[in-house]
């Protein structure tokens, strides 16, 4: 089993029905560390030292966030020039989190239409979050394709957004258990675009 | 009685008048005593009597000057600076001393040309000390150059006066008060020496161990005045004690001032000695005006001359020297050399005591004195031509200088060390700003002390201690005193006394806010309401609102709070009724503005902008 831990950011949870879901979806899961940065430092003074342990300690990462300005809320990417150090995370030295895998788990209020070409935002979800896969890459980490929940906006069914939530919970799970395939999943824009090709029956 | 009345009348008075003017002329308090001097003496007004007999009892001025040089000597300090102090100061006073000896030697012999030489070679703490503060160039590195070198000089007095009484060649017989300074002879050697060790370590037991419990004692009494007569029998009784074992009272007194200068007294007894010594030297420099021979100076105008130009000529070559050697930069090496160039006040004592102990011949030390008083003369002029010149040379100069002291005169006092004044002493102390701490409260700055605290005791609405603490040269106060009727006190001290001092005070409810507003402080923090609203965000965590959440309705709420406060200020007096329903309204307004915080439609109305299909195509 392998041990996971999702990093969280929203300065606003209550006000997130669909965070809400994927987090009461996997929090109390088994070998699942669910870290709240708003909660854990609202005053944005990270704790590095804590952090870099933390990391440690988990077999992968998950980066569970609403997607901001095509990006995460601030204090991920104050997360981010932390605690990814130099000769800690990258550099020649760096190689504290070599081989873990990395995962942006993210909520948008624009719907598939309007990540592409033509669309509102121009560029695909795929392409917006390069400079993740970029980060990732420097680390050395195993990059997947991010689980995507698009179309937030047009206020989603109760029975959508629980749709969402356990298509997340299985995710993860699979994850922990060792089922997913990574090769089969990173043929896809989105982690989340079939499962059940992904995913081995245990 | 009336006698002496009326000659501290007449002291009193020259003073009074002659020093304003010679400030007024820019030269200085020094040069103002030693005008004073002149005009009342046996060459101008002839007011006064016996000269020699004032100037015998104000030397004790000296005595109490080098005790406030040790009680600034903390150990520390005297460590930091070891390098330019014995390094530029040792080579200053040696080379000056060489220097001068030889051409002396030219027309005296060697003892006295050795004595001469020793005696010409200190600088004027005095003028050289105030001209720098004056001109705020204390703290820049040619600054701490001319420091250091003052500070070898004022030790160096001492083994000079060790020195002087091995050079006598005639023999004075000396009365009973004939030596001040020193009077072995009565002992024999064995017992000399062993009480000379007991005296010496008894000034260091007194120091380390038993002042402390003694002026607890005294402080807690709250009667100044005692503390001040206890402050001066230290010293005087010091200076007797010393001269019974036959060793010098300056000596005796400057040991006792290091061993106090870590103490938490160390800077309620500078602000009560400062004054007697300050009147004590200003009588000793009028005495010395008064006993300026203008006749000689008459008779003898080139030799005189000769003295003051060869005095000031050798010694700034061997500044400049110096400052050749220990690598100056070519700028600072000129001020460097210009401003210790004169004879200075050691001197007046040094010439003194040669005379009275035979060392030097009357017919010597006349016109030496006399040099000496007017190369002090000259020092506040050379500084001003030094200015102009380097004004002229470059004109980028004073902001560099500005820079210097910018960075080094970080100094912050930090008046009352109460509860509050205790965890921002904390702060600052680990943020590395190391504050002067005053507290009026001895059992407090006993107790604070023993945590390692560096407290030192005192009322700080004393325009003294407030000068004793540095406020001169100080960047920022910062008034935790609970009681608001002292802190506006203090407050209005430093605004008349130094209004370049930055104010940071501590307010203990809203009125007390508005009281200090009303005086013109603009940094003022009311004392509870940052851990009013500490705990309130511990208690919205608790009650389950998200820590994010919490901490930004904290910080909305102090900002707004503190943004309404000039509003409420601007009309708390004026009008209560409208005060009070101005009050209701910003608190009717805060909450509205908090519940909108809260509200979730916001987000939904925010995300709608993300998506609305595609765009034009």
């Amino acid at each position: 089993m392998k041990k996971i831990l999702i990093i969280f950011a929203h300065p606003a949870i209550a006000r997130s029905k669909i965070n809400v879901a994927m987090r009461g979806a996997v929090e109390n899961l088994d070998g699942v560390t669910f870290h709240d940065l708003y909660a854990a430092y609202p005053d944005f003074l990270i704790d590095v030292a804590h952090e870099q342990n933390l990391c440690q300690a988990h077999d992968g990462i998950i980066f569970q966030h609403p997607f901001y300005w095509y990006s995460a809320p601030a204090i991920m990417k104050e997360w981010l020039d932390l605690v990814l150090q130099y000769g800690w995370a990258y550099g020649v030295k760096g190689r504290a989190l070599e081989g873990k895998f990395f995962l942006q788990a993210l909520t948008a209020g624009g719907d598939k239409d309007s990540y592409r070409k033509h669309g509102l935002n121009t560029f695909t979800i795929g392409e917006l979050t390069t400079p993740y896969r970029a980060t990732a890459n420097l680390c050395r980490m195993e990059w997947l394709p991010p689980f995507t929940v698009l179309g937030m906006h047009r206020g989603m069914s109760e029975e959508n957004i629980s749709g969402h939530a356990q298509e997340y919970r299985r995710v993860i799970t699979a994850l922990r258990d060792g089922t997913l395939d990574f090769q089969k999943a990173k043929k896809h824009e989105y982690l989340n675009s079939n499962l059940d090709l992904a995913i081995r029956n245990a | 009685m009336e006698h002496f009345l009326l000659q501290l009348f007449i002291f009193l008075a020259a003073a009074a008048i002659a020093v304003p003017l010679a400030k007024k002329c820019g030269l200085g308090s020094i040069l103002g005593y030693l005008l004073a001097g002149i005009v009342i003496g046996p060459f101008g007004l002839s007011l006064i009597g016996d000269i020699e007999e004032v100037m015998h009892f104000t030397e004790f001025g000296v005595v109490m000057m080098l005790f406030l040089v040790g009680l600034e000597l903390k150990p520390s300090l005297l460590w930091q600076l070891r390098i330019p102090i014995l390094g530029m100061g040792g080579t200053q006073v040696v080379l000056s001393s060489v220097a001068i000896g030889a051409v002396s030697l030219s027309g005296l012999p060697w003892q006295q040309a050795v004595a001469v030489g020793l005696t010409l070679s200190l600088s004027s703490t005095a003028i050289v000390l105030q001209t720098l503060r004056e001109r705020g160039i204390m703290n820049t590195s040619p600054g701490r150059s001319i420091f250091s070198v003052l500070l070898f000089q004022d030790l160096a007095v001492i083994p000079i006066l060790a020195i002087l009484p091995l050079l006598a060649t005639a023999v004075i017989d000396s009365g009973p008060h004939g030596s001040v300074f020193f009077d072995m002879s009565v002992l024999p050697g064995y017992l000399r020496i062993l009480v000379t060790l007991l005296a010496v370590s008894f000034i260091f037991f007194l120091g380390r161990f038993a002042s402390r419990p003694i002026f607890r004692t005294i402080a807690s009494t709250r009667v100044h005045e005692i503390f001040v007569a206890a402050a001066l029998a230290l010293v005087v009784g010091i200076s007797l004690l010393m001269t019974a074992v036959g060793l010098s009272p300056a000596l005796g007194t400057f040991l006792a001032g290091v061993v106090l200068a870590e103490s938490e007294y160390r800077h309620e007894l500078e602000s009560d000695i400062q004054p007697f010594k300050g009147l004590l030297l200003g009588i000793f420099f009028i005495s010395i005006g008064a006993s300026l021979n203008f006749t000689l100076i008459g008779d003898h105008a080139l030799l005189i001359a000769a003295l003051v130009l060869g005095l000031i000529g050798i010694k700034w070559l061997v500044l400049l020297a110096t400052g050749i050697v220990f690598n100056m930069p070519g700028r600072e090496r000129w001020l460097f050399a210009i401003a210790l160039a004169q004879g200075g006040e050691f001197a007046f004592v040094l010439f003194q005591y040669a005379k009275v102990n035979g060392i030097l011949p009357n017919d010597v030390v006349e016109p030496l004195i006399s040099a000496v008083a007017i190369s002090m003369f000259l020092t506040p002029l050379l500084f001003v031509l030094h200015a102009r010149l380097a004004a002229g040379q470059d004109g980028d100069r004073q902001g560099r200088a500005a820079d210097t002291i910018k960075h080094q005169g970080s100094k912050v006092i930090l008046a009352g060390f109460g509860r509050l004044g205790t965890d921002l002493g904390r702060f600052l102390i680990a943020s590395g700003i190391r504050p002067v701490i005053l507290d009026h409260d001895a059992a407090n700055v006993d107790i604070l002390r023993r945590f390692g605290f560096e407290v030192y005791y005192g009322d700080i609405t004393r325009l003294d201690l407030l000068e004793a603490a540095g406020a001169a040269d100080a960047a920022l106060i910062i008034i935790t005193i609970g009681d608001i009727e002292k802190a506006r006190e203090l407050v209005h001290l430093v605004q008349k006394h130094y209004p370049h001092l930055k104010i940071a005070a501590n307010a203990s409810d809203r009125p007390a806010a508005y009281q200090l507003m009303d005086m013109g402080v603009t940094t003022i923090r009311r004392e509870t309401f940052g851990s009013a609203l500490s705990l309130g965000q511990d208690v919205l965590k608790i009650l389950g609102v998200h820590p994010y959440e919490a901490y930004k309705l904290m910080r909305i709420f102090r900002k707004k709070d503190e943004d309404c406060m000039p509003e409420l200020y601007k009309i708390h007096r004026d009008d209560e009724e409208r005060y009070i329903s101005m009050y209701q309204q910003h608190n009717a307004d805060l909450e509205e503005l908090m519940k909108m915080d809260l509200d979730a439609d916001m987000e939904e109305e925010l995300d709608k902008a993300w998506s609305v299909g595609r765009s034009e195509e």
